[in-house]
Formats: structure tokens, C-alpha cells, sequence
């Protein structure tokens, strides 16, 4: 299972690579928000450490949807699924495989966008760089968790891109906000410690969603 | 051995299998005829397992492992090369790695693709991206071979040297299932003759001695007995 799942993972990954559409799309999305966001507030109102961990974290969320919108329609150009389907993978595979790509691929979006946020917020993370990339893994990897189910079940329906963050959104609250806190107590130079609910959260969520979407995919990508 | 039994699946109000029932065993090319949505696509891919049918059972021996498919369109990948589209299936029905290269280099020679293989697949022409459909699904030597409109696009060289493979694979034991709704194709590899009207089969038998004109008056009767399409 898990050799399939990587011939399939390091397929999207080469296609990505040599097309480099949905990287592009979304590290511009990624850049053009925190553009935005350092622009578009006022720095006198609220201090850019109250704000900077929402507006690193609603980066990350959006610029992934487009990584996740992407996921299942490389399969849908030429009715590749279909073949997939026939092939003697298990439909377990393909969601692993899925997972893995989306998580390397988002993962190089915001290991890109993380330095922007750095550069454009003025935000000392020197000190708390392995503990904030341990919780960017662990929040991320609950993301994908979920929108790469979504995304399949999703993919065949007429506004798909749409849909996507209709039905993902709601599901994304709790690890946003566990994100966002643990974020923040890292920034404002607090023990990774202080955050140890938080991130218990975040491990039984990814825990909780990555064995929820194991045994829900195959359902999906049956016709 | 491939069979059907009894097959009944339905999209919304309309019927496209309709109590289906039949089997093949190997060496036998069953030429499955029908207007457009007389439910013939529907009956390759409950074949296929690609769709559950409401009623009954599909089976082949060997299961999904033996099957060699061709749908509607390639399931291949524009961005990657013939060679690496060809590889990448060969990886996911676990061919050892120079067996795959060596099937996929034997694969692309007979089917005149070798100053191709290493193009992207996205620049091909609509006949040359069909041989290569060809090769996807023939790369894992399948035993049973479920086509759907397998000759679109396919230039009358490409197409007289697929049906001489297909032929040769037959002659080895191999099923072959052939969709279209064209009764001059695949008419003279045909051992077994379906004609399949809103998901039933109207006529299903031998092919015997009878040529394609024959086959032919006796389908435009079949499906002009009030009959039309009504399937997907």
C-alpha cells in the first residue's frame, strides 16, 4: 500500500514540478494576503502581535485550499481516476498518496510564506523557530487531513472550487484556533509548554481525522 | 472467465443495465454494439468494478489485477511523457522495474511510438494519444480486455496494426470486450456478437460465419425495433 501510495505521491509531486501551476497561484495568493494585511491595518489600533498569528494562520488556510482544490482534478483532466480505480491500488492508498503530496506541497508554501510574514510583521521567531515549525506540521497536517477527503468528494461536483471551503471551513475551527493560540504564546515569547493543551488538541485532531478519512475515502471515490 | 449476472443499474429514471447475464471464457472477443446510451459504457465499467450495480454480479478471474481498460478518454497525464505516463502505470501493477521498461520500449515499437516516447503527452495529436491509451492499458499484460470505442481517433494504420494485436492477444487465450456503436470496427476479431438497446441485450451469440454486412442488416433491425438509447 504504502509503495503505491508513494509511486502516486511523487507522480503529482513531478507533475506539479513541471507545470508549477498551483504552486505559483498559491504562493502569490500567500504573498498578496500578507501584503494586504501589512497595508490594510492600522499598527496604532492593534499590536501587530495580537494580529500577526491570525493573519499567518488565515494565510496558510487559503493558500492550502488551492493546493487542495488541485489535488483531485490532475486526476480528473483525462479520466485518470478511472483508470486508478481499476488498477489493483486500494482506494486507501490513493487517499495516502493524496495526503502526502498536499502535505510536501503545502508545506513549500509555507515554508516560503513564513519568511515573508517574518520580513513584513517584524516578528521575532529566531528564538521559537523548531517549536512554531512543530506546530505549522502539526496544524497542517490535520488540514490536509480533512480537506483531502473533502476535495475528493468534491471533485466530481460543478463548482467544486467552490464547494470546497463551503463544507472544509467549519471543520477547520478547532485546529485554527489551537493554531492561532499556540502561535501566539510562541510569539509573544512564552514556554512551548504553556501551549500543551493546545497541542493536544491539535495531535488528537490530526489523530482523530486521519483515521476518520482512511476508512470514509473509499466511499467517496466510488461512482 | 468473465460473467455477468443478471445486471440491473439505473441513473435516475433512465435504465442502463437491465438484467444483463453472460460469460466469456478466454480467447473469445465479444464486439458489443449499440446506439449512443444504450447503456454499453455503464456495462464496461460494472465490469471494470468501476460502478457497483444495483442487482447482480460482475466477476473476472484473475480480479482487478486482470484488467487491461480503455474509457472515453486517456487517463493520461499531459505533463509527464509517453515513457513516464507508460512507467507509472507499469510501477502501480507492481511490474519489476526492467520488466516494466523492456514491456513499455516492446509496447511503444509495435504500436509505432518510439520517436514519441519521450514527449510530453499533452503535445501529441488526438490518434497518436489514443495508440499510447492503448499501451496504458496493455502494459500489465492483462487477461481480460474491457475497450470502449478503442479505434477514436486511430489512423487506418494504427488501426489495422491494433486490431492484429488484438488478434494476436486473443489467439493467446486473452478476453476482449469491445464497445461501439460502429458496426464496421471489430466486426471481423468478433467471436461472440452483443447488441445492447437500452440496457438489454436484444441479440447476444456467436458470431459464426456471418460477415460484417450481415452483422450489420441484423443490428439496424435490432435497433429499429422501436428501439433506441436510453442508458449512459
Amino acid at each position: 500500500m504504502l509503495r503505491h501510495a508513494w509511486v502516486i505521491a511523487r507522480k503529482d509531486l513531478l507533475l506539479e514540478f513541471r507545470s508549477r501551476t498551483a504552486f505559483v497561484s498559491a504562493t502569490v495568493f500567500a504573498a498578496l494576503v500578507l501584503t494586504v494585511f501589512e497595508f490594510g491595518r492600522d499598527p496604532t489600533a492593534v499590536a501587530t502581535s495580537d494580529l500577526a498569528p491570525s493573519i499567518l494562520w488565515v494565510t496558510f488556510t487559503f493558500a492550502g485550499m488551492l493546493a487542495l482544490n488541485r489535488a483531485f482534478q490532475l486526476e480528473l483532466e483525462n479520466q485518470a481516476l478511472d483508470a486508478l480505480l481499476v488498477a489493483p491500488i486500494s482506494r486507501t492508498s490513493l487517499y495516502w498518496a493524496k495526503l502526502v503530496a498536499n502535505c510536501i506541497f503545502v508545506g513549500v508554501v509555507e515554508a516560503i510564506a513564513l519568511p515573508l510574514f517574518v520580513l513584513f510583521f517584524d516578528v521575532p521567531v529566531g528564538g521559537i523557530l523548531l517549536p512554531l515549525i512543530g506546530v505549522i506540521a502539526l496544524a497542517t497536517v490535520g488540514f490536509i487531513a480533512v480537506g483531502t477527503l473533502f476535495s475528493a468528494m468534491v471533485s466530481r461536483t460543478r463548482f467544486a472550487e467552490l464547494m470546497l471551503p463551503v463544507l472544509l471551513l467549519p471543520f477547520l475551527v478547532p485546529p485554527l484556533i489551537g493554531a492561532v493560540q499556540v502561535t501566539a504564546q510562541l510569539l509573544a515569547g512564552r514556554p512551548l509548554s504553556e501551549g500543551e493543551g493546545w497541542l493536544r488538541l491539535l495531535a488528537a485532531y490530526d489523530v482523530a481525522f486521519l483515521t476518520l478519512a482512511t476508512l470514509l475515502f473509499p466511499t467517496t471515490v466510488n461512482e | 472467465m468473465l460473467s455477468a449476472d443478471n445486471l440491473r443499474h439505473t441513473f435516475g429514471a433512465v435504465r442502463a443495465l437491465d438484467g444483463i447475464s453472460f460469460s466469456l471464457p478466454g480467447g473469445r472477443t465479444l464486439a458489443l454494439f449499440g446506439p449512443n446510451g444504450a447503456g454499453k459504457t455503464t456495462l464496461l465499467k460494472v465490469l471494470a468494478g468501476l460502478i457497483k450495480p444495483e442487482v447482480g454480479h460482475a466477476e473476472v478471474t484473475g480480479g482487478r489485477r486482470a484488467v487491461g481498460w480503455i474509457g472515453h478518454q486517456s487517463s493520461l497525464y499531459g505533463h509527464l511523457t509517453v515513457r513516464e505516463n507508460l512507467l507509472f502505470w507499469a510501477q502501480l501493477y507492481d511490474l519489476p522495474a526492467a520488466r516494466a521498461r523492456a514491456r513499455v520500449t516492446e509496447l511503444l515499437g509495435r504500436l509505432g511510438m518510439t520517436d514519441r516516447a519521450d514527449q510530453p503527452v499533452r503535445v501529441l495529436s488526438r490518434g497518436l494519444m489514443q495508440r499510447v491509451t492503448i499501451a496504458r492499458a496493455l502494459v500489465h499484460d492483462p487477461e481480460v480486455l474491457l475497450l470502449d470505442e478503442p479505434f477514436t481517433g486511430l489512423d487506418l494504420a494504427a488501426a489495422g496494426e491494433f486490431r492484429r494485436l488484438l488478434g494476436e492477444l486473443a489467439g493467446q487465450g486473452r478476453i476482449v470486450v469491445l464497445a461501439t456503436h460502429n458496426v464496421d470496427e471489430g466486426v471481423e476479431l468478433a467471436t461472440d456478437i452483443a447488441f445492447q438497446v437500452r440496457g438489454r441485450f436484444v441479440h447476444f451469440a456467436p458470431r459464426a460465419a456471418r460477415n460484417a454486412g450481415e452483422i450489420g442488416e441484423a443490428y439496424r433491425r435490432a435497433v429499429g425495433n422501436g428501439e433506441g438509447g436510453g442508458g449512459g
